[in-house]
């Protein structure tokens, strides 16, 4: 079983023309909440460079996916190797190596509330580098212009928009040059224009930082626009794995329905 | 009757559980504390939050119960012919019970209700686990550092408690029957020894522990949206009252074995 996902995976990348070594590995990952099961032997690898993005219905683990990697939970059995290293059993020290070289944008972007625009994406140089206050405003400035909100540096979160917020979270997730992005759904609530940009923005970071990423995602057009290699989840495994145009093309059933939805 | 046990057990159980996830979240606490960095600037910060912008408040209780204890007191203590016992009677409630209680209550209804619902509206909107991704302790940056504030602040602020209740507590027996300031501390102080205030007064650091812990344990743990942010603060307040005035009990027993 598992080595026909391994198999698959392997056959979805070459799909994809990918052959960088990979730097995140899940294999036959499983996770229950109680007696629900949310993720039911997931095997998915994503090579440096590359861009997977993740689809499926509401309440199919994509988002448990994402904070499995950063550690914000924790697996049941199986293995997550990132950068070779396994996650499993890591101590908290390990871990927060490993989290400084990922970045990772929420849903609703989770911006800290009682800071500053600025604040928020000075937070993590004030936290993991020696950075002068001068040389890290610099730094904060340059992140907030890459996402086009240097102008907002003085706002709080609450005073700006969904798509800005993302935008601020998107700065804040790059502030440590990660090496890995992980994105829960960029463009969830945002309008189709708004939708657009955050697209353009991620595609644009990820071409300028060298990035891989994983982006979870309901928006067929946004992993269309932004992924190299899409994998579909439905309960709790991946049902599909190739690239967008692979799966737009499939004759498996659910596929079809999901893919046709917004065609 | 039947029907009644198995939700007892429940209870039971449920309660086991908090119990246990408490001790789990103190211990994650305590190891926190010990790793650097030290969060001096957030400790400073919530210095302020929880000490500065509570003075008012228990300087308004300290006065209450003071003017209060004088007026109540003043009556029985004339029934008995002891009414020169008053400044005393006063002094030695205010510093040997009511001040401490007052004070840890007072802060745990405005202090237990602002942690949990911060807390937990933080939790809600993911901002705890942003912190978690951005590789920092939460369990150091936000428990650790509102807890040791309550620990140190709640004395000084019992201290204010006091002082207010003194002065009202001479202002109301002043106003009835004329004794100068000087003379009502010098008789209202007359049979306090060191110990009467000190053991007292540093019990209240144990509140503000509980206080701390359990406000920032319900925040933390939030679920369910705002209705979850509403049920965490009002459950922070209820339980850390509950609790300060359990400890109380314990403590004050403990005091007068080792303080006679």
């Amino acid at each position: 079983m598992n080595n026909s996902i391994a198999e698959a995976n392997v056959n979805g990348e070459q799909a994809a023309g990918l052959s960088g070594e990979p730097v995140v590995v899940l294999q036959d990952v499983h996770k229950s909440f109680g007696a629900q099961k949310v993720l039911d032997g997931i095997s998915i690898n994503v090579r440096r460079g590359e861009t997977l993005a993740v689809l499926g219905r509401s309440g199919t683990g994509k988002s448990v996916l994402l904070k499995l990697l950063i550690g914000l939970e924790h697996l049941d059995t199986g293995s997550i190797c990132i950068q070779g290293q396994e996650i499993a059993g890591l101590g908290l020290t390990a871990m927060n190596r490993l989290r400084i070289k990922m970045g990772f944008l929420f849903q609703n972007a989770a911006l800290y509330d009682s800071l500053t625009v600025g604040q928020n994406v000075a937070f993590p140089l004030e936290r993991h580098t020696k950075m002068a206050a001068s040389e890290r405003s610099d730094r904060v400035k340059e992140l907030l212009q890459s996402v086009g909100m240097e102008r907002d540096v003085d706002k709080m979160p609450s005073d700006i928009s969904g798509g800005m917020q993302k935008r601020v979270g998107l700065a804040r997730a790059l502030a440590l040059r990660p090496e890995i992005l992980l994105l829960d759904e960029p463009t969830a609530g945002l309008d189709p224009i708004t939708s657009r940009e955050i697209d353009e923005l991620v595609l644009q970071l990820q071409k300028d930082h060298d990035l891989t990423s994983i982006v979870v995602t309901h928006d067929l057009h946004s992993a269309k626009v932004i992924a190299d290699r899409v994998a579909l989840l439905d309960k709790g495994k991946v049902v599909k794995e190739g690239s967008f145009e692979e799966l737009a093309e499939s004759n498996d059933d659910f596929v079809r329905e999901f893919f046709n939805r917004d065609s | 009757m039947e029907s009644t046990s198995p939700s007892t057990g429940t209870m039971i159980n449920r309660s086991l559980e908090w119990f246990g996830d408490l001790g789990s979240f103190s211990w994650k606490v305590i190891c926190a504390s010990f790793t650097r960095p030290f969060e001096i600037r957030e400790i400073v910060r919530q210095f302020d939050e929880i000490g500065s912008k509570s003075l008012p408040l228990v300087a308004l209780a300290g006065a209450a119960i003071g003017t209060v204890l004088a007026l109540e007191s003043r009556s029985s203590l004339a029934r008995f012919g002891a009414k020169s016992m008053l400044p005393a009677a006063i002094v030695y409630s205010i510093l040997h019970e009511m001040g401490p209680i007052v004070t840890g209550l007072v802060v745990s209804g405005r202090v237990g209700a602002g942690i949990g619902a911060e807390l937990g509206s933080m939790k809600v909107t993911e901002q705890i686990d942003a912190i978690e991704a951005s590789a920092v302790n939460p369990y150091k940056l936000l428990a650790f550092t509102r807890i040791l504030a309550c620990i140190v602040v709640l004395p000084l602020l019992t201290l204010v408690t006091d002082f207010c209740g003194v002065c009202a507590g001479w202002v109301a027996t002043a106003l009835a029957d004329p004794i100068s300031f000087h003379r009502f501390i010098h008789k209202g102080f007359s049979g306090v020894s060191f110990s009467d205030f000190l053991a007292p007064t540093f019990r209240t650091s144990a509140f503000g522990l509980i206080i701390g812990l359990v406000a920032c344990f319900q925040g933390m743990r939030t679920r369910g949206g705002t209705e979850g942010v509403g049920r965490s603060a009002t459950s922070s307040v209820v339980l850390a009252s509950l609790f300060v005035i359990l400890a109380d009990v314990i403590l004050v027993k403990l005091i007068l074995i080792f303080f006679p």
